[in-house]
């Protein structure tokens, strides 16, 4: 919910607090609510409800849909962030988890780490609940039932949700009168291995009890963090061209792609200027690769744009994007990978001339000549389009030209067009091909075309067309273009 | 009779050092080994597909991928390759670039890569960046590589330059079409190789089969240097 306000507040379209917000999931009966705000809560919103149930109960009820995968990322951020207080950390459900065994007295005690927790995730602009626990399970339950900034608190007097069951096990101790951590623990442990036997971990609450109580242990697995490649060079003076550090940095990071079997799809050069600034070149790759010549190839034209100021005095290369790259044996008797050489070219062409500039022509399922072909990446495989019946130009204007043109006959080619301001006369023609608008994306009114293939006296070939006939009643007279040249 | 025949023989002569560009084996087996190097193309008029069709036709059929460079006022004045129209099996990489110089850049780099079957790049006038240094580079680099590179020149005069080849390429009217009288059928060019390194210069009259993708020289003209024998048939026809 925060982080939604904060997205809003980011685009200038945050609502004021006092109006109820609440933030939908899909549901199995329609959208139910996921999040609500604190005007929410104080009109009766609950969460999990249908939205429809809590318009009813709060008219005025604004409703935006939730992102739940973009939650789950930033989570997974947050807890490598948190790693600032203890090295284990781990996303938990719809919160996280710090084993914080042996690191709490580094910030003054655990009551103290509790705030200042706290404080950095209000800075942060996250709202949190913090307890601290021996044991995950303990932790968990005063997190979400305990008192606020709960210490090792009594659990006894928490619900019976308070130990992480699913919610029909909830309901079915509820009816069975156990309504508190408490009252489960008086129940003797027989009975409920005995009533529970056969249950999974999520609805047994005796192993829920135990992990909770710290008889059953429950490791934490904190997820890897993502490798950094990174390498840097630091100078005992300032300089003011990379060039020669270049080939080292690039090597450097290489080595170390090439431990982990990872290539580089994107890479920053960063230079440290004396003067406190930063400047950046990032380099785009068509494939990943760690080849250290092509990498510092790619480098060579764009390091005039470095702005050095004063000078620099330190210069970090970084992977900031990465692929899994296998070593890969390209032919027995040796020699080079073709594929690996067209990408090697295609980086180059786009380190030079621009991302947009190199592109690969792929035919298109489509009628319309200008529309017959669509711009691929350059790497990209040509999609299978079965071949044009009929003859195509060799060349295509980017916009067919409008000609002007003497008839012979309404319905035939022209006897003689004017085109670019020189006048062509028609020796021989084929033709029409007669082409129609696609209903399903032209506007209506568009016209149809007649295509001719005329030779003119010299012998230059040209593809014209007239858009339209004379009553087809979609405008005036047709218009005629030449779209193409024949070889 | 006799000049006749001899004008006959040097067109045959003409056949045969035919610069069909390619790196293969052929369809007989026989591996060639024509000269692959740098050729320049004029086009007679503006926006002439002639020239185009020609360098295509040299081109050898294959899956790899033809470089295709073009400067900013070919594409506006000629359009660009329509890849219904290219043929089937090609594959093009097309760039597009603003200035005539960065053209040549271009060229360069993609003549490092030998995968490319070829590197066609057009060129709109006469640039200064485009000097007999710049051709000379391309040239040394097409010929260490082993990649053909062709320069199409839209109305441009030929000036100075260290290409193997130079063409000039026009139309010429069609040859009747067997099923419409009416109707262009394959069309005719007129080639006329003006500067050659290896070649003897000359002009053909070429067809282009567009059902096998072949060029078929098929009528000789008369021609004064065709005719004489001076006595230079075999040697450089440079300077």
């Amino acid at each position: 919910m925060e982080r939604w306000q904060r997205i809003q507040e980011r685009q200038g379209s945050a609502p004021p607090d006092d109006l109820p917000q609440v933030l939908a999931i899909d549901g199995p009966h329609g959208p139910v609510v996921h999040a609500a705000n604190r005007a929410a809560h104080l009109a009766g919103v609950s969460d999990g409800a249908r939205v429809v149930d809590m318009r009813a109960l709060c008219p005025a009820l604004r409703v935006d849909y939730a992102d739940s995968v973009g939650d789950r990322v930033a989570l997974d951020h947050l807890a490598l962030w948190a790693r600032r207080w203890c090295p284990w950390t781990a996303v938990d459900g719809q919160g996280l988890i710090l084993d914080t065994t042996g690191s709490d007295h580094l910030w003054g005690g655990e009551a103290t780490m509790l705030q200042e927790m706290e404080g950095r995730l209000s800075l942060l602009g996250f709202s949190a609940r913090l307890a601290l626990a021996p044991t995950w399970g303990a932790a968990w339950a005063l997190a979400r039932f305990g008192p606020v900034r709960a210490i090792c608190a009594d659990l006894a007097p928490l619900p019976a949700a308070a130990l992480r069951l699913e919610a029909e096990t909830v309901l079915l101790l509820h009816r069975l009168g156990l309504k508190t951590v408490g009252a489960l623990a008086a129940v003797p442990r027989l009975s409920l291995a005995r009533r529970f036997s056969r249950a999974k971990l999520g609805e047994n609450p005796l192993l829920r009890l135990d992990q909770m109580t710290g008889h059953l242990a429950e490791p934490l697995a904190p997820p890897e963090t993502p490798p950094v490649f990174r390498a840097d060079a630091r100078l005992a003076e300032p300089i003011f061209d990379p060039t020669h550090h270049l080939p080292g940095l690039c090597a450097d990071l290489c080595d170390q792609l090439a431990d982990t079997g990872k290539g580089a799809r994107r890479l920053r050069l960063t230079v440290y200027r004396t003067d406190g600034e930063v400047s950046r070149i990032d380099i785009a790759m068509a494939s990943a690769s760690r080849e250290v010549a092509h990498l510092v190839f790619l480098f060579r034209d764009r390091l005039e744009r470095i702005n050095p100021g004063f000078g620099f005095d330190l210069i970090s290369l970084e992977a900031s994007v990465t692929e899994p790259l296998g070593a890969v044996q390209t032919t027995l008797a040796g020699g080079r990978d073709e594929a690996l050489e067209l990408s090697h070219l295609v980086d180059r062409l786009a380190v030079r001339f621009g991302v947009g500039a190199l592109s690969r022509p792929v035919p298109r399922a489509s009628h319309i000549p200008e529309r017959a072909e669509a711009r691929a990446a350059p790497l990209a495989a040509a999609p299978f389009v079965p071949d044009q019946l009929a003859e195509r130009p060799l060349r295509l204007l980017d916009h067919a030209e409008e000609i002007r043109v003497l008839y012979a006959v309404p319905e035939g080619p022209p006897a003689q067009f004017v085109w670019r301001r020189r006048t062509h006369r028609t020796v021989r023609y084929a033709g029409p091909e007669r082409i129609a608008p696609e209903w399903w994306q032209d506007k209506p009114g568009t016209r149809l075309r007649d295509y001719f293939k005329v030779e003119d006296e010299a012998g230059r070939r040209y593809w014209l067309y007239r858009a339209g006939l004379h009553d087809d009643g979609r405008g005036g007279d047709p218009r005629w273009f030449l779209h193409g040249m024949f070889a | 009779m006799n000049m006749l025949s001899r004008g006959l023989l040097c067109y045959m002569s003409g056949i045969s050092t035919f610069p069909k560009a390619g790196r293969r084996a052929d369809a007989t087996g026989e591996m060639r080994r024509p000269p692959v190097a740098l050729s320049e193309v004029f086009a007679e008029t503006v926006a002439d597909a002639a020239v185009a069709g020609f360098v295509l036709s040299h081109l050898v059929k294959g899956s790899d991928p033809v470089l295709w460079i073009q400067d900013r006022l070919s594409r506006r004045e000629t359009g660009q390759p329509h890849i219904s129209g290219l043929g089937t099996g090609r594959a093009v990489l097309l760039l597009e670039i603003a200035r005539p110089a960065d053209v040549l850049i271009a060229a360069e780099e993609g003549l490092r890569c030998k995968v490319l079957l070829a590197v066609v790049a057009e060129i709109w006038g006469d640039p200064p960046a485009l000097n007999f240094t710049a051709t000379k580079r391309l040239a040394l680099r097409a010929e260490a590589m082993g990649v053909p590179c062709w320069l199409i020149r839209h109305g441009g005069t030929p000036n100075l330059s260290a290409a193997r080849d130079r063409w000039r390429i026009t139309s010429l009217p069609s040859a009747p079409d067997p099923d419409d009288a009416r109707a262009p059928g394959d069309p005719r060019w007129r080639l006329e190789l003006f500067r050659s390194r290896d070649k003897q210069p000359g002009i053909w009259v070429a067809q282009h089969d567009r059902a096998a993708d072949r060029v078929d020289l098929s009528a000789p003209v008369p021609d004064g240097t065709l005719a004489e024998d001076t006595g230079t048939a075999g040697q450089r026809a440079t300077r």
